[in-house]
């Protein structure tokens, strides 16, 4: 039985690249091609998909957008989760625990509940359609997964690292930014890739947020699908382009990923 | 570890807590500014009672919303789970397989949510997509545009493939914390393969396997974009989950008062259960 062990995996990770797999082999086709014949590859191979991509400003111009609201997203979320997650993990304070959870709750919310009145709050203070719109509305459930992990994180590092610290003479802002943050500097990495993650991949508040300026690539996408009837090939190369930045990010922290899950927190 | 009391901390969660605050709570009173009223547009309002919610709690279209999100979840539940926790147990521990399984396996975690829909699409078309052609080349009458139990099927496969690995990097670090003296004191005792797993694996990755379960049931419950682009709800309403109602009503309808009233009975049920399911792991880490 063991002899067959690694035999689980590569059949699950087959299923994994199989529809990957389509993805990429449609988006060589010319749709003429998709539609009237099925093959396993490409029988006239195209990259006529892509280069619409890379030429036309509305194709490449929602990957720049969706790539900027995220990058603002995850910086404005580790920045305002390093002390709130420093004061959990450090000390006891009126309402702690009730803030605690009620952080979570957001992380809890369905976005289709708050889909609407996002769109009438950020109409009313003139932010939609701005990529910083986005990144803030995607705080909602990215800030308190943040705080979460980067709390598991901080309670790992004992607490006589800041006493010694301030016996020495460290101001606490020295003390922080000098010592405590690059002891934790994997879990910020991890932090960074979870805020990244979630932010990447969330479509129904970046499209509800956004009509052409800050538009994100997915949002593209599911209109050029109801628009110029089915483009599938153009559909498939830009499908193929999204899963790229995520696979950078990976390749990164691939060491961290198991490790930041033994945190416990995600 | 003993923390200090020290209420200057709130300083330090003013800045998340203004930002959560600013998303949040202002557009949740939106939410149950419209639960209570009527709109009539120009900001007119007439008060409604409790008059949406009692007309929600008794709609048939919410009662079989409801049921097909629980049964979605639970069968999601079902397979994930089990399926993560055994492609965990046989996964490499060391060398080269490793990181090849942990990049190869993240790969469907950081695909945009429509992207997989849209994938999933392609993939499962009858005439065109490879899973489509290949089970009707097998015989089987396969058509998930058409067939409530085939869109069932692929909404359920595509769930499968989408974030079973997520239960499986969990499990995996779990595994990993386990120490090797625990396995070497099973293999003196000559403890089963079975005995080891239910009575030594099990336990030390009850603590994962609960934040797995949480996560995929808050996720799942959530689910609204993958199933939108795969089925659009369809055919009929038969993959219309609770998101994909929900917003169909609010944004396609406008019927505001309703679509509040059903945003918060659905936020409630979410935190009823995620509230238990939080109490369990605080009670599991404060034992460990």
């Amino acid at each position: 039985m063991k002899k067959y062990k690694w035999l689980v995996p590569t059949l699950y990770i087959i299923f994994l690249m199989l529809p990957i797999y389509w993805l990429i082999n449609m988006s060589f086709k010319t749709t003429t091609e998709i539609i009237n014949t099925y093959s396993l590859w490409p029988q006239k191979f195209t990259t006529e998909n892509y280069v619409k991509i890379f030429t036309d400003s509305t194709w490449y111009m929602g990957y720049i957008n969706s790539i900027t609201y995220t990058v603002f997203n995850t910086v404005i979320s580790v920045a305002a989760a390093l002390p709130a997650a420093y004061a959990f993990s450090r000390y006891k304070f009126l309402g702690d625990k009730h803030l605690f959870f009620w952080l979570l709750t957001n992380r809890m919310a369905p976005p289709a509940v708050f889909a609407l009145p996002f769109f009438q709050f950020y109409s009313s203070v003139n932010l939609f359609d701005t990529h910083i719109a986005v990144a803030l509305s995607h705080c909602l459930f990215n800030i308190p997964l943040a705080v979460w992990i980067l709390e598991g994180f901080m309670s790992a590092v004992p607490k006589e690292l800041d006493e010694t610290a301030y016996v020495d003479g460290y101001s606490f802002g020295r003390f922080f930014f000098k010592i405590f943050v690059p002891t934790i500097a994997a879990g910020i990495g991890i932090t960074m890739f979870f805020c990244f993650m979630f932010s990447w991949v969330e479509l129904l508040l970046a499209k509800t947020l956004t009509a052409t300026a800050a538009k994100p690539i997915a949002a593209t996408m599911t209109r050029t699908a109801s628009t110029s009837g089915y483009e599938l090939g153009l559909l498939a190369a830009a499908g193929t382009l999204t899963i790229i930045p995520g696979a950078i990010v990976i390749y990164f922290v691939k060491n961290y990923i198991a490790k930041g899950f033994a945190m416990g927190r995600v | 570890m003993n923390k200090t009391i020290n209420q200057k901390a709130w300083y330090f969660v003013i800045p998340v807590f203004v930002l959560v605050a600013f998303n949040a709570a202002i557009p949740l009173m939106t939410v149950v500014n419209y639960s209570f009223q009527e709109t009539f547009g120009n900001n007119v309002f007439a008060w409604e009672g409790t008059r949406w919610f009692k007309q929600i709690l008794l709609s048939e279209r919410f009662h079989a919303s409801l049921g097909r999100q629980f049964a979605f979840t639970f069968i999601i539940l079902l397979i994930q789970i089990p399926l993560g926790i055994a492609i965990a147990l046989t996964m490499p521990k060391k060398g080269w397989g490793v990181p090849v399984c942990l990049i190869l396996m993240s790969m469907p975690l950081l695909i945009p949510w429509n992207v997989v829909g849209a994938m999933w699409n392609i993939f499962a078309l009858p005439d065109i997509g490879f899973l489509g052609h290949s089970l009707n080349a097998m015989g089987f009458d396969y058509n998930f545009t058409q067939q409530p139990g085939d869109a069932w099927f692929t909404t359920i496969l595509m769930d499968v493939w989408h974030w079973t690995s997520l239960v499986v990097l969990l499990s995996y670090a779990g595994l990993n914390s386990i120490q090797p003296a625990y396995y070497q004191a099973a293999e003196i005792d000559g403890a089963s393969r079975w005995a080891t797993f239910r009575y030594i694996e099990l336990p030390k990755m009850k603590k994962v396997l609960t934040l797995a379960i949480l996560l995929r049931f808050m996720d799942s419950f959530m689910i609204y974009t993958e199933p939108f682009v795969l089925t659009g709800g369809g055919p009929g309403n038969t993959t219309a989950f609770l998101s994909i109602d929900l917003v169909k009503m609010a944004l396609g309808q406008f019927d505001l008062g309703p679509a509040a009233a059903m945003s918060l009975i659905y936020f409630f049920i979410v935190l009823l259960v995620c509230w238990v399911f939080y109490n369990l792991m605080m009670k599991n880490e404060a034992k460990s």
